[in-house]
């Protein structure tokens, strides 16, 4: 299972940009390493990260093998209504991962 | 004489294959690196012909990666993101790594702040490129020198 970390403030004014940092435990292997006997190592790494708020992706993500391991985005998003804001991963064999902060808004 | 199954005979047969996968790294074609031909590719690829101004956008990056596995950046891009104009993509290529794309990132006027932070891999010292996309269509684009003293890529 993969271990998750958000930083989500916990209140907000309205129409306040607000920061948010999301960090999930993940290899991102690259697909292009080999082992110590020389035999490929599969590629294996998250492809799509979506923020969800308020009905809406605010904000969303695709990677690429040259994303560093445990992918850490901090990005922003505009207050606007109390409630839970989602954070999904998913990896190329269509795993997801997903955890939600609740943040309210006053 | 050695008995043939002694702890020293053991680590010089691991020491020969660990030599030989060395080799084996060396030839193999997966490491090799982009040129900034594929870089140039890349581009093509997504935006076409149309015309990339350098401008608007803030790629920061530290002069001097020591190790090139894990390397923060920042973009950003002076956009007021509003519905009638803001930032909708912004894509991070890399002219030396084995792949041009590093990351892509989509935004909407409800992102409100057309900036986002991550860590990528450098196959190397190079030249990093950010371009980012209007609502109406423009291209714009930044760069970042970056100083790579152990590349990802070469040291497994």
């Amino acid at each position: 299972m993969a271990s998750i970390r958000l930083s989500v403030p916990e209140t907000a004014a309205p129409g306040e940009i607000i920061e948010l940092k999301a960090l999930i435990q993940h290899p991102m292997e690259s697909g292009f390493r080999r082992g110590a006997r020389g035999e490929a190592i599969a590629r294996d790494i998250i492809e799509r990260f979506e923020c969800v708020y308020d009905g809406e992706v605010v904000f969303s993500s695709t990677f690429h093998p040259g994303m560093a391991a445990n992918p850490l985005l901090t990005f922003f998003t505009r207050a606007t209504v109390s409630g839970d804001i989602e954070f999904r991963w998913t990896d190329l064999t269509g795993q997801s991962w997903s955890e939600t902060a609740t943040i309210t808004v006053e | 004489m050695v008995p043939e199954d002694s702890p020293l005979v053991l680590n010089r047969r691991a020491m020969i294959g660990g030599v030989g996968g060395l080799a084996l790294i060396g030839l193999s074609p997966l490491t090799a690196s982009a040129a900034p031909e594929d870089l140039r590719a890349a581009i093509e690829e997504r935006f076409g012909d149309r015309s990339i101004e350098e401008a608007r956008v803030t790629l920061k990056a530290p002069p001097i990666a020591e190790n090139g596995y894990s390397v923060p950046i920042t973009v950003s891009v002076d956009s007021p993101m509003t519905e009638q104009d803001h930032i909708q993509s912004i894509c991070i290529l890399s002219e030396r790594n084995p792949l041009p794309n590093i990351a892509d990132f989509q935004m909407s006027p409800r992102t409100g702040r057309a900036e986002v932070s991550a860590r990528i891999r450098l196959g190397g010292t190079q030249t990093l490129l950010a371009i980012a996309e209007t609502n109406s269509g423009a291209l714009y684009s930044g760069t970042a020198e970056i100083v790579v003293t152990l590349a990802a890529c070469v040291v497994l």
